[in-house]
């Protein structure tokens, strides 16, 4: 694993390499050179299994982080690549063309997140919110609690306790003991 | 001066203008009950000949796999299951419904022949479960479809589910299963409830 990461950073520009076990490692790529670095991994390090994509919205900081986890059957060994994108303009190149399974991925980060990925096959068709008109729900701006309460008739008589102090006054009546 | 047939007719303002002659546009009438003894024995009859649409829209299908198996056996209280809406009369939501799935619950739901009766598995149709909050989940299924029975539990084991269909058959004899002409005469305001969710709407009005 060491090697392999001494070797990209040769050819790439990779940055805040985090090894958490011996067969995972996770690192920073820029946002231009990251569809570039996925390539050679795929067709000369042999990492062929796009294992997932996802993504995580740090609204605080401003930006979006896109985490490509790629899997090395020979080696048996895991990498993730973080791309982090501008959450005002959050259009991201496709990898449709190097596993065509990328494409569906990228379709629900479109819904979920409004995350733009043109090119990629079907990326503006609704995948599982059929007419949604509002933001994007994973968008952490996005205040799913009332949005629920505005749209799907509550019942109302809900309670709800913490479960602290609920569990203390239930198990301990008479006080702390 | 409009006839009274064209003032009764659904609008299907979903369907695009070429496809609404394919579909049919007249509202559905309620269900008129025989004679007393009749219908009462139609009752007797309609109660221990149960057919479950086979359509899992929750995690509480799995529920029904043990209900149907050596261990449960609900074939032995008349209930069977069967694959196709046209030819079944109970409609179980198992579990939580999203709007998708709503969407397709009340297709599903509507092309059942009346007499039809709903039960609510879980409490996510009851009141949202562990859901009640999410963006995608409806809270309350009584509020687009009419339910006869809810079984709470997350899950209900099958002992409760088959106590549940002791309910229902006791409420079918009653003649209290009444949830198809319920549907019909407050159509308005299923239908003004379903499209609030349902934004995509795209299927007629009544899905004969």
């Amino acid at each position: 694993m060491n090697n392999l990461i001494q070797r990209l950073q040769n050819r790439f520009p990779i940055s805040a390499v985090h090894q958490q076990r011996p067969d995972l490692a996770f690192c920073c790529v820029d946002t231009k050179q990251a569809v570039a670095l996925i390539t050679h991994l795929r067709d000369y390090e042999k990492f062929s299994h796009l294992v997932f994509l996802t993504a995580v919205d740090y609204i605080e900081q401003g930006f979006f982080q896109l985490t490509y986890l790629l899997h090395n059957y020979t080696r048996h060994c895991d990498l993730g690549l973080r791309v982090r994108l501008d959450r005002e303009q959050a259009t991201m190149e496709s990898i449709h063309h190097l596993w065509e399974q990328a494409a569906t991925y990228q379709r629900e980060l479109k819904e979920m997140f409004g995350i733009d990925f043109p090119g990629s096959p079907r990326v503006d068709e609704s995948f599982i919110l059929e007419g949604w008109d509002n933001i994007p729900p994973m968008r952490r701006d996005f205040d799913t609690k009332k949005y629920s309460e505005e749209t799907y008739f509550p019942r109302p008589g809900r309670q709800t306790n913490d479960p602290e102090n609920y569990m203390k006054a239930k198990l301990y009546p008479e006080g702390d003991a | 001066m409009p006839k009274i047939q064209d003032i009764l007719k659904l609008a299907n303002d979903g369907l695009p203008e070429h496809e609404r002659e394919y579909f049919c546009d007249a509202r559905p009438a309620p269900y008129r009950p025989l004679a007393k003894y009749v219908e009462k024995f139609m009752n007797w009859a309609r109660a221990n000949s149960l057919w479950l649409l086979g359509f899992g829209t929750g995690c509480g299908a799995i529920e029904l796999r043990p209900l149907m198996t050596a261990r449960y056996d609900m074939y032995r209280y008349g209930i069977a299951p069967r694959p196709t809406p046209r030819q079944s009369s109970v409609f179980i939501i198992g579990g939580y419904a999203s709007v998708k799935t709503t969407k397709r619950i009340i297709r599903s739901y509507e092309q059942m022949q009346a007499p039809k009766f709903v039960i609510a598995l879980g409490s996510c149709p009851i009141n949202g479960g562990m859901y009640w909050d999410s963006y995608n989940t409806i809270n309350r299924i009584d509020h687009y479809i009419p339910v006869d029975i809810y079984i709470a539990g997350c899950m209900p084991r099958p002992e409760s589910l088959i106590a549940g269909f002791e309910k229902l058959k006791q409420l079918i004899k009653d003649g209290k299963a009444d949830g198809a002409n319920q549907y019909i005469e407050n159509l308005e305001w299923y239908k003004a409830n379903q499209k609030k969710i349902i934004k995509d709407w795209n299927m007629p009005d009544y899905n004969w």
